[in-house]
């Protein structure tokens, strides 16, 4: 028997290999986190000793430290420089090859999309996927590559347990609770698993496990790993009026004053779970087959507004404006939803440790609003 | 297995980045960086058919793509014009290639001119250098519907007498009912006509405000000029619409390129009204 | 270019040879190479010369005697697109270090019949001395460039190279920051890519060998190392490593010279 949907049930938290057992005999390749030069990134992953078992992170603005320790945790991290749109959005696909000698011959790769398992999202990323879903999918036009990879996506969300200093999920309203479309949601006690149903699919892969109803006592100790994570969380950003707040604040000598400090390098734009600029190069070989290769883009680089003429945003006070107004104002009126989900990855993988939710501040302190 | 929390979608949904081939019928060179290609399209997958203001991506392996807005008329089902200004690294590789080449199309793309909003008013076309190109789709309707509209007036004007785009035709859209205004910026020894920036030939025409209906492209200081003009004579911001120029690589909203405020010119764009403009536009490296 | 094979040739002047290797190590394409184009001139990997002018010239080293510089005018002479390879042709070079100091002083002190060598007091960019097509950096030239840059020029379009940051790069590869990471002091913010993010791949901070990038601020990075305990002198160290002499890296080493006490 298999519990039904919406069901919070408890695992012992060696099981959880039986989930991924599960997972792989429906053909899913699961990708999830593991320890990769010296940060909890993801990848393909089959056991769970794979996971980062007794590993923990400290971020800062700037800075990023993957700890072990004692204790046998399975998810007591968070966020880490990489996000699902990795493998959702891949930063290098290539559309399709040409010949061209008076004729022209495409050719189309028509191979299968890879079909997924996630292990391991969190709140604020799995908001992050409902925000590229409204871009890529739902839009007048779809992305055929990630609508077929997210459609066949199995997503076995996590509950953060802990909070890190660049966290301001609350901020957002995207976590620390996981809410939206999951499979299976866990929260991690130092016993069990505690997961809540989301689906057929994830009721499923409890097929095998000494899955349970959970009791009240493991329902109100998850509760309260949830709460003690949000009691974590320091940086906050006010949304309110934050659109009209920056769109107001265009010519604001602020833009100049925090890009001084940006190196332009673009690793926010890069680390940023939600962007999805894309530019597609041009390759040429010998033979003169040529392909187009769709690639990340920054809104950071000369190049991405580039026309004939000139640039439109030579200075890196445009181009950093280009970003925040984009994430936390023109986002809202494009997708109806925030671009800014408050994983704190582009206040900690900035080199230089930016952090935006102070930037906000002083826009917020300078306007009248 | 499927994640219930999503709705199943088709497997095969054609990529919108695949472009369709189309043959160069003929290569007309109208000035001396700027030629008329004309495009004729297979009826597969789907007979091509396009509204004036809109554009396409055009292909040319190896190279990459670049929109190029279309010229034609729009009522001309069996080919397609587009007039080509030679400058990046595609329009170069263009500006090579012979008639009976082929290349790769995608499109149409983008919002057209509001026809139907001129229609029994003034229509005023104001165009620079090879702004006018997206107009000529406007003209040729003109031409064909002269009736449905009163007055219409072209204000064009060029950087020197010899980057006019279609010189050769301002004679017969003359003689068809447009009135036709033509400056450029730097004179010749030759030129008999007006020297002065375009908007400046707002001072040579009259005109009647909740009537007019103006339609603008060029550079973007020229059209911030010809909105200038138009409101200091109380057109409304609803009746002046520009046609705007960003970055495009994807053409369908998804690439982030030509994003202009909250706007994407490839989707929102690239005609807008300048009254949904104004908050962003001619702001400062925006 | 001409519809006959164009003709390429390759030249040396004051370098370690590593470019040129670079086009030697191509070896899965080197056949395919030599059956589109004719490589008439280029010493390290044959000894048949055919005259010039040649089509594509790629140029390895900077100038740093009297006979370069008079060698690489009639080099661009005979030349219709010529390509500075390698951070030497690009920036003068790790010899550039030389235009910081006395030459002669150093000439005196190392060499046992100093007589005998006949050097300019720097070391200079290929482009210092005449017109460059294209430069293609690093230390040494990324042979896939190399290889674009032939492709596309075969193909009448002209080449482009990417001119952001090393960070882009590594970001697609997946690689994690190794400065936020690791506290690995890492150039990569401020330097080109083109080296499809090497160093860091390994663990290592970039070194900067191409170069910097067309938005890099050394003084930024210079700043916010110092805040982070790296001693001026090391990041002048670094900086001047290989492209020294760009301009970006001299004007920030040279400034951070004034204000070290």
């Amino acid at each position: 028997m298999l519990p039904r949907v919406s069901a919070t049930v408890a695992i012992p938290k060696p099981d959880l290999q039986q989930v991924f057992d599960n997972l792989r005999g429906s053909r899913l390749r699961l990708i999830g986190p593991t320890v990769v030069d010296g940060a909890i990134a993801l990848g393909e992953i089959e056991r769970t000793e794979q996971l980062p078992i007794g590993w923990s992170d400290e971020q800062q603005p700037g800075r990023y430290r993957a700890k072990h320790g004692a204790e046998k945790t399975y998810f007591a991290f968070n966020v880490g420089p990489h996000s699902w749109r990795r493998f959702l959005h891949p930063p290098r696909l290539t559309l399709f090859s040409a010949k061209a000698n008076g004729k022209m011959t495409i050719e189309h790769d028509g191979e299968e999309p890879p079909r997924y398992a996630f292990i391991g999202v969190r709140a604020c990323d799995l908001q992050a996927i409902a925000v590229q879903d409204r871009v890529l999918m739902n839009g007048s036009y779809r992305d055929p590559q990630y609508v077929a990879r997210r459609s066949n996506a199995f997503i076995l969300a996590v509950n953060c347990t802990k909070a890190s200093s660049t966290c301001f999920c609350t901020s957002m309203q995207s976590g620390p609770r996981v809410t939206g479309a999951f499979d299976l949601a866990a929260t991690e006690l130092p016993d069990v698993f505690v997961l809540d149903v989301g689906s057929e699919a994830g009721s499923q892969v409890l097929e095998g496990t000494s899955w349970a109803p959970a009791n009240a006592f493991d329902v109100g100790r998850a509760t309260e790993a949830v709460q003690k994570a949000e009691r974590q969380i320091t940086r906050e950003v006010r949304t309110d009026h934050l659109g009209s707040l920056l769109f107001e604040h265009l010519e604001s000598p602020l833009w100049k004053e925090v890009s001084g400090r940006c190196l332009g390098c673009g690793n926010c734009t890069m680390v940023c779970p939600t962007c999805f600029c894309t530019t597609v190069v041009d390759t040429i070989d010998l033979s003169g087959r040529s392909e187009r290769i769709r690639v990340w883009d920054s809104c950071y680089t000369t190049d991405f507004s580039h026309v004939h003429g000139g640039n439109i945003r030579p200075s890196l006070r445009a181009r950093y404006r280009q970003w925040v107004t984009h994430k936390f104002a023109a986002w809202r009126e494009q997708f109806g939803v925030s671009g800014c989900v408050g994983c704190g990855r582009c206040i900690t993988w900035c080199p230089v440790g930016i952090d935006i939710t102070e930037v906000l501040k002083a826009f917020r302190s300078t306007g009248v609003k | 297995m499927t994640s219930t929390a999503l709705e199943t979608v088709p497997a095969t949904l054609r990529d919108p980045m695949l472009p369709r081939a189309a043959v160069i019928d003929a290569i007309k060179q109208e000035t001396h960086d700027v030629g008329t290609f004309t495009l004729r399209l297979d009826e597969e997958p789907e007979p091509y058919a396009f509204r004036p203001g809109q554009f396409n991506m055009l292909y040319l392996p190896g190279f990459g793509e670049a929109a190029i807005s279309i010229s034609s008329d729009a009522e001309e089902r069996d080919t397609i014009k587009h007039s080509i200004r030679f400058v990046g690294t595609v329009t170069m590789g263009l500006s090579r290639l012979r008639a009976g080449t082929e290349i790769g199309i995608r499109g149409p793309y983008g919002t057209a001119w509001p026809i139907e909003q001129a229609r029994g008013r003034d229509l005023v076309l104001v165009g620079g250098g090879i702004g006018l190109a997206p107009l000529r789709p406007v003209i040729h309707h003109v031409l064909r519907h002269r009736d449905d509209f009163r007055k219409v007036t072209l204000l064009y004007g060029a950087r020197s007498p010899g980057d006019l785009l279609y010189a050769e035709s301002f004679e017969a859209w003359k003689q068809a009912g447009i009135d036709v205004h033509v400056t450029v910026d730097r004179s010749e020894d030759s030129w008999k006509g007006v020297v002065g920036v375009v908007p400046l030939l707002f001072y040579r025409i009259r005109i009647e405000p909740k009537e007019t209906v103006i339609f603008t492209c060029g550079p973007e200081v020229m059209m911030h000029f010809v909105a200038y003009e138009a409101l200091a004579r109380r057109v409304p911001k609803e009746s002046v619409w520009l046609s705007l120029e960003r970055n495009m690589k994807c053409a369908i909203g998804v690439c982030g390129h030509c994003q202009y405020g909250p706007l994407f010119v490839c989707r929102d764009g690239p005609v807008i009204s300048f009254a949904r403009m104004e908050p962003y536009f001619n702001r400062e490296e925006y | 270019m001409n519809q006959a094979r164009p003709k390429v040739a390759v030249y040396k002047f004051s370098s370690c040879d590593g470019c040129q290797l670079a086009i030697l190590c191509l070896e899965d394409e080197l056949l395919t190479l030599a059956e589109k184009v004719d490589i008439a001139n280029f010493l390290e990997a044959r000894s048949r010369v055919v005259d010039g002018p040649y089509d594509i010239t790629f140029v390895e080293g900077s100038i740093t005697t009297e006979e370069e510089r008079e060698r690489i005018q009639r080099i661009r002479e005979n030349s219709k697109y010529l390509v500075a390879i390698g951070a030497c042709a690009v920036s003068g070079g790790i010899q550039a270090l030389r235009n910081w100091i006395h030459v002669d002083a150093f000439v005196q002190a190392i060499y046992a019949t100093p007589e005998h060598i006949h050097t300019l007091a720097t070391s200079t960019p290929i482009a210092d001395h005449v017109h460059v097509d294209l430069e293609l950096s690093g230390c040494p030239v990324n042979k896939r460039q190399l290889l674009t840059v032939i492709a596309s020029l075969l193909r009448g379009r002209i080449p482009d190279v990417p001119p952001y940051a090393v960070c882009i790069d590594c970001k697609l590869n997946g690689t994690p920051c190794v400065m936020v990471a690791q506290d690995v002091v890492c150039l990569g913010p401020l330097t080109r890519t083109g080296c499809d993010a090497l160093c860091p791949s390994f663990g290592r901070g970039c070194y900067g060998c191409f170069g910097p990038s067309d938005m890099s601020k050394p003084e930024t990075l210079a700043e916010h190392l110092k805040g982070r305990r790296t001693a001026t002198p090391e990041i002048i160290r670094r900086l001047r490593g290989i492209n020294g002499w760009s301009p970006k890296f001299r004007a920030a080493t040279e400034k951070l010279e004034k204000t070290t006490p």
